[in-house]
């Protein structure tokens, strides 16, 4: 009987000490539903330009939960499907949505100026942000998470062909690295993962 | 008797010309809208095409008239990566369907040459591989709308 009793302290201790080391990383454990990245991936930082032809970098984004996203313009199918559902995310968010951005990194730099980039992410959601750079900076920051991309000729015509990551990074509003999302991950769990991030009383 | 004979020999023989009638004849098109993306950019085209036909048919393309180009395209993922590739045709089974959906296959039209807005009904001619072509109107949905329907 005795052992029994004392099992639940222990498991307790057991937990708060967990939490003390977390804790001591920096994140606070959540229960996403996402794959968890967190103190996997580094955390946000670039150097870029953003849609208004501001240069910005990772830190500029302390304070917001931030959503990373590689794609380009000439995307006519899945980079607007995929921004186009991060949309109804955002919608389903209510007001907690504005504490988050939903970073468009272009991998074309030599099509993609910062007007084309404000124009395409502003059809999507206000709360969306286009990013360019030169191509090293691009490719700085996509390699830092692992993420990659391509640009293949492809027809007679001089036009090229894009491959690209099609993940979804998210960071909390410490640029902390949290989740990853790929395109067929459910709305309802990116929208339960970005609840936990971006709620006070879950996540201050 | 030998007119009528004729007659019932030419009758037959343009029974069996509609037996082998044109793929478009038996395809019938819903769901058609395009995601229209600001200023020049190429947009996707979706449809759903439907085949009430004995024999596969198979989409080779579009024309349009108010894009200077339009392409049978397929967007796939594999690996963490997405990519769109060209394609040369798209089968409709006998008696079956082929969506061409978001993420998937698609109209790819390309260099507009007059600004498209939502709402805005643009004419696409689809072409079939036995050359025959079916006039469809596509509507112009806004960049973040998710299907026709307008969700
Ligand atoms: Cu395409």
């Amino acid at each position: 009987m005795k052992p029994r009793r004392t099992r639940p302290f222990l498991l307790l201790l057991l937990l708060f000490a967990t939490g003390l080391l977390l804790g001591g990383c920096g994140s606070t454990p959540l229960p996403f539903r996402l794959t968890n990245i967190s103190g996997h991936m580094p955390d946000l930082d670039f150097r870029l330009t953003d849609d208004s032809g501001k240069p910005v970098t990772g830190a500029d984004y302390r304070g917001k939960v931030v959503l990373l996203y590689f794609g380009y313009t000439h995307c006519p199918d899945v980079c607007p499907l995929t921004l186009a559902q991060l949309h109804v995310v955002m919608q389903r968010l209510g007001p907690l949505a504005d504490g988050a951005r939903i970073l468009f990194v272009s991998v074309d730099p030599a099509r993609d100026t910062p007007a084309i980039m404000h124009a395409y992410v502003n059809a999507f959601d206000k709360r969306a942000v286009g990013l360019v750079g030169d191509a090293r900076s691009v490719e700085a920051l996509s390699k830092r998470y692992r993420s990659a991309f391509t640009r293949e000729p492809s027809s007679a015509d001089g036009t090229y062909e894009v491959s690209h990551s099609s993940a979804i990074y998210v960071f909390d509003n410490h640029g902390r690295a949290r989740v990853l999302a790929t395109p067929s991950a459910s709305q309802d769990d990116l929208v339960h993962d970005l609840h936990l991030l971006l709620d006070p009383g879950i996540n201050p | 008797m030998k007119p009528s004979r004729l007659s019932l020999l030419l009758a037959g023989l343009l029974l069996a010309g509609g037996a082998h009638a044109a793929a478009a004849d038996h395809v019938r098109a819903s769901h058609a809208w395009i995601r229209v993306l600001p200023g020049a950019l190429p947009a996707g085209a979706y449809v759903t095409l439907e085949n009430d036909g004995d024999q596969p048919v198979a989409l080779s393309g579009a024309d349009s008239t108010v894009y200077a180009d339009v392409m049978l395209h397929r967007s796939s993922t594999a690996g963490g990566m997405s990519r769109m590739s060209m394609v040369d045709s798209l089968e409709v089974p006998a008696h079956g369907k082929a969506v061409l959906a978001p993420a998937g296959y698609h109209l790819m039209l390309m260099q507009p040459k007059a600004p498209v807005k939502a709402g805005d009904t643009v004419r696409l001619t689809l072409k079939f591989t036995d050359g025959s072509t079916l006039a469809t109107d596509f509507v112009a949905r806004p960049a973040n709308a998710l299907d026709d329907t307008g969700h």
